[in-house]
């Protein structure tokens, strides 16, 4: 397949022009000894002798680390940086990934010394400004989500989701039978089921209705003396609020379950709705979604849970809470709690972040947020339903699901069309999710695309649409602006190369 | 909103083309009587000067101007300044999962070298993207030895981290894993040899100690592994301080490596975000939780990375996975790669060598003060060999003397009691290469109670 670059030279394509990017070797090969990139001061105590200080423990063969000086650091490190797609670059149209512009203020007061360079042991006397942090920002997120009570000690969604169960499971064990299954939807994210079974409970499916959302006879069904809970995306993955909320609600209460809600589509409902008004029992929130934390690659996130009052028992230890002279301090003393989920309070540097989103938008901003993002999204499903099929005629949220069902007559999938943004100039949208559209092409703007982002975006999907009528093997051989053309994942997984030696 | 790209006339028009005669037309699916008609009660829209002046604020009542010998599973180390520099570019920063390869190639290349070093420094064959924490490192690496021995009980040195042993508790507990705890011998403050022999059993999938330990004790990790191997149990070592490795022989005898790498360059941030990793043999990786790169071609040769041997993971394994995990902590991944590639290989041992020095320095200074003396036996008098932290016992109750500390801007050692009722009077104390010799003897001064000069 001949690029369109060697074809016809550089040119425009969407809102792209390639240009060269430099190639760059693993930090090992270009290692060399004797270079350095590091220099400790004079050490100002008797120096000791190793060996004989750890004896059998001495480390004789050092770890093969590359050798180097700091300007090689600074370029190899720049040079990756620039095979990355990234927000800062453009749109990121990832659906149940909420890609929003993470702004830098964010950035600058998570480095603050007096923050970054707190102990978490230090005396609490000493760490007030921390907790006030903490404190201020669970009082925001108990406020945005309407709950009662907020564990921030999750680092990630999942993580958020393992401790909510968990305090679902220490509920029901309380009241005498920790019950069997937990049932999730098959529109729901695999994280959902992943988490219920490390808590030791059943996974029960719950199929979707003709809307794809929560077909409330087979809840009825379902639901027994054995369910512990649902756990429902609100949002669904197909941006789709559950309008029979509070009867999904009432179905699962009448048994005893809890409702969990999965926070991933938050960004569609703050200032707008608030889950503890609609019968949610428990909830997790994304920080690194819809309070603007940076994904960073893949991570660090934040997962904090929110529950009701008869919950709040089993949270985490430990818990922060005011004593009388208003000063912040750890209770430990959580005779019912779940136990810890990681070591110290959490992701404080998270925390900042996140606080300083809610800061910069107060109540205005968080509301005018969530209405752009969906705002966003209903415009890209009225620019593109009559090119892409719409599997699902049910009003759209944040984000909107189409298939591949037309392009597919033509043999090109969802997964080619995503190739294909790519030469536009856009990060994929996410691929065949959810399980329930067969080739599904998931797309969530968010509210940080400007309307002239959105229409670039909108020209490509439409241009790539009229591809895969005219040329298919444009499309299914994309992408063709890359430093590197589609790899062979086969081999990666058959045959592991998982680091490098010499 | 100043990070919002739209005029209201742009709302407008884009409402229209919608055919959408107001924005709330499109919130109509949620029930009239949840909707909030109120603003949310949290403070007002700032000024981007105002919330820098209140995160400035919090962190003066976070006292900076304090000399600390805090460790405990969190260091203090230097950090060079190029690691903020990278890892604040955009294309880093901003981001997502490499899932799709042709545009991430940079993370995707900074992971490999990541799981390279890692494996390198750890003396195991392959280590994942990262976990969230030690913590949780520790505690899916239990699980990992589930899966891979069929077992179901895990026999846990009181030496490791009592925070790293509450989450294993909390994640062991629905999954059918008991756990034994094996102390450790008063003279040494190593895992006690005979306890841990009569506690591992044919049924034990894993034995997990931490090296150094608790108490800053490096571990005989051959013994270890030994009694752990005769049963056919895995044994796991934790890694609260990673820069230990630069001179610490490496646990080559583990099966599976679970470690902290925030001393590689991450900041304290009041105890997170760290960086987890498991590092392990090459036979288990397919029992590994986390994310994975692997080195592979594209169509023309050219060589790139994947994520790879993702049918362990939760989006296409659901409830089978090895793990729920899905988000990492990719980006502090991405920092301690850059801190590893800064000292390399020489590096690495020169510091910490620095912090033994400065340790050992720190031990004997504090130690022969008057009603101070160590908790366990010095290498000098039989004892195990330390890295950077040391348990020192006080006849004056620490509560008391680090008030004086506290006085002289000092901030002494963690209380042990709290977690080790036994150890009475006993504080652990940490000197990393940060920590000056004029600290270190202020500190000893203080503690006995002699006026310094201010």
């Amino acid at each position: 397949m001949i690029s369109d670059t060697e074809k016809n030279g550089p040119r425009t394509l969407g809102k792209v022009r390639t240009h060269p990017t430099q190639n760059e070797a693993l930090l090992f090969e270009k290692s060399s000894p004797g270079k350095r990139a590091y220099k400790l001061p004079p050490l100002d105590v008797p120096a000791v002798n190793s060996a004989k200080l750890l004896g059998a423990a001495h480390r004789t063969t050092p770890g093969l680390l590359p050798e180097l000086s700091e300007i090689e650091i600074i370029r190899h490190f720049t040079r990756l940086s620039t095979w990355n797609y990234a927000i800062d670059l453009g749109m990121y149209p990832l659906g149940s990934c909420t890609m929003k512009y993470n702004p830098r203020v964010n950035e600058f007061v998570a480095r603050i010394e007096g923050l970054a360079e707190a102990h978490p042991y230090r005396p609490e006397s000493l760490s007030q400004g921390a907790l006030e942090i903490i404190d201020l920002l669970r009082r925001c997120l108990l406020e945005i989500t309407g709950m009662d009570a907020i564990t921030l000690q999750p680092a990630a969604g999942a993580h958020g989701e393992f401790t909510g169960i968990l305090l679902t499971r220490a509920w029901h064990e309380s009241q005498g039978n920790p019950r069997r299954k937990i049932l999730i939807p098959d529109s729901a994210h695999g994280t959902n089921p992943a988490t219920a079974a490390i808590v030791g409970y059943a996974v029960e499916n719950l199929k979707s209705n003709a809307d794809g959302g929560i077909d409330l006879d087979a809840l009825t069904r379902q639901v027994d003396e054995e369910t512990a809970a649902l756990m429902l995306t609100n949002p669904s993955t197909l941006g789709v609020f559950e309008s029979q909320i509070h009867r999904i609600a009432d179905i699962l209460h009448a048994k005893g379950a809890l409702l969990y809600m999965d926070g991933a589509n938050m960004n569609a409902l703050v200032g707008k709705v608030r889950p503890g008004d609609f019968g949610v029992d428990v909830m997790h929130l994304n920080l690194h979604k819809t309070f603007s934390t940076p994904h960073g690659g893949g991570g660090p996130g934040s997962g904090p849970v929110a529950c009701k009052a008869f919950l709040e028992p089993f949270l985490p230890t430990p818990v922060l809470v005011q004593n009388q002279d208003g000063a912040l301090r750890w209770d430990y003393d959580r005779p019912q709690s779940v136990g810890r989920v990681r070591a110290f309070y959490g992701n404080t540097g998270m925390f900042i972040r996140a606080l300083a989103y809610i800061l910069a938008n107060g109540p205005d901003g968080l509301r005018q947020t969530t209405e752009d993002a969906v705002l966003n999204a209903n415009y890209i499903r009225k620019k593109l339903e009559d090119v892409y099929e719409l599997p699902y005629q049910t009003a759209s949220m944040h984000e909107v699901v189409f298939s591949d069902k037309r392009q597919a007559a033509r043999g090109v999938k969802t997964g080619d069309i995503a190739k294909r943004l790519i030469d536009y100039g856009f990060h994929p949208y996410t691929v065949s999710f959810p399980l329930i559209v067969h080739g599904a092409l998931m797309i969530e703007p968010t509210e940080s695309e400007s309307r002239e982002e959105l229409d670039l975006f909108i020209d490509a999907m439409r241009s790539i649409a009229r591809e895969a009528e005219e040329n298919p093997d444009l499309v299914k051989s994309a992408p063709h602006s890359t430093r590197v053309s589609r790899l062979d994942e086969v081999q990666a997984a058959r045959k592991p190369i998982l680091r490098w030696r010499p | 909103m100043r990070y919002l790209p739209k005029s209201d006339e742009e709302r407008r028009q884009m409402l229209a083309e919608i055919g959408a005669a107001t924005i709330d037309d499109l919130f109509s699916s949620i029930p009239a009587e949840y909707r909030l008609a109120r603003d949310l009660a949290v403070p007002r829209q700032q000024a981007e000067s105002e919330i820098v002046a209140y995160f400035r604020a919090a962190g003066q009542k976070n006292a900076t101007d304090y000399a600390s010998f805090l460790g405990a599973g969190a260091y203090l180390h230097y950090r060079p300044v190029i690691i903020d520099a990278l890892v604040q570019r955009g294309e880093f920063l901003t981001s997502y999962t490499p899932y799709q390869a042709e545009i991430t190639q940079g993370t995707l290349q900074a992971i490999f070298e990541f799981q390279t070093m890692i494996a390198e420094l750890t003396g195991m064959d392959v280590a994942n993207a990262s976990m969230y924490d030690g913590s949780t490192g520790a505690a899916e690496a239990a699980m990992m030895a589930v899966r891979v021995t069929g077992r179901h009980k895990a026999v846990v040195a009181s030496t490791v981290h009592p925070e790293y042993r509450e989450v294993l508790a909390t994640y062991a507990k629905h999954k059918g894993l008991t756990t034994a705890l094996a102390g450790y011998d008063q003279e040494t403050g190593r895992v006690d040899l005979k306890a841990l022999a009569a506690a591992v059993s044919a049924e034990t999938a894993a034995v997990l100690v931490q090296s150094p330990n608790f108490f800053g004790i490096i571990e005989d990790i051959p013994a270890i592994a030994a009694i752990a191997h005769a049963n056919g149990a895995l044994l796991i070592v934790s890694i609260a301080e990673a820069v230990s490795l630069g001179i610490v022989r490496p646990p080559v005898e583990a099966d599976i490596v679970a470690m902290e790498a925030q001393s590689f360059g991450v900041a304290l941030c009041y105890g997170g975000p760290f960086c987890g990793v498991i590092a392990a043999k090459e036979q288990f990786v397919r029992q590994m939780p986390g994310r994975l790169a692997g080195q592979t071609v594209d169509g023309a040769g050219n060589r790139g990375f994947v994520l790879t041997l993702a049918t362990r993971e939760q989006h296409i394994r659901r409830e089978k996975a090895t793990s729920n995990i899905c988000t990492n902590q990719a980006l502090v991944a991405l920092m301690a790669t850059i801190f590893m590639a800064v000292y390399g290989k020489e590096g690495m041992r020169e510091l910490a060598e620095h912090n033994l020095a400065k340790a050992d320095y720190a031990a004997k200074t504090l130690g022969s003060q008057p009603g101070a003396k160590l908790r366990f036996k010095d290498t000098s008098l039989g004892g195990a060999p330390r890295f950077h932290e040391f348990v020192l016992q006080t006849e004056e109750a620490p509560a008391v003397w680090s008030r004086r500390l506290l006085e002289n801007k000092i901030v002494g050692g963690v209380e042990l009691s709290r977690w080790y009722p036994e150890l009475g009077n006993c504080t652990l104390w940490c000197a990393t290469e940060v920590v000056t010799r004029e600290q270190i003897e202020t500190a000893a001064k203080v503690l006995a109670g002699v006026e310094v000069e201010a």
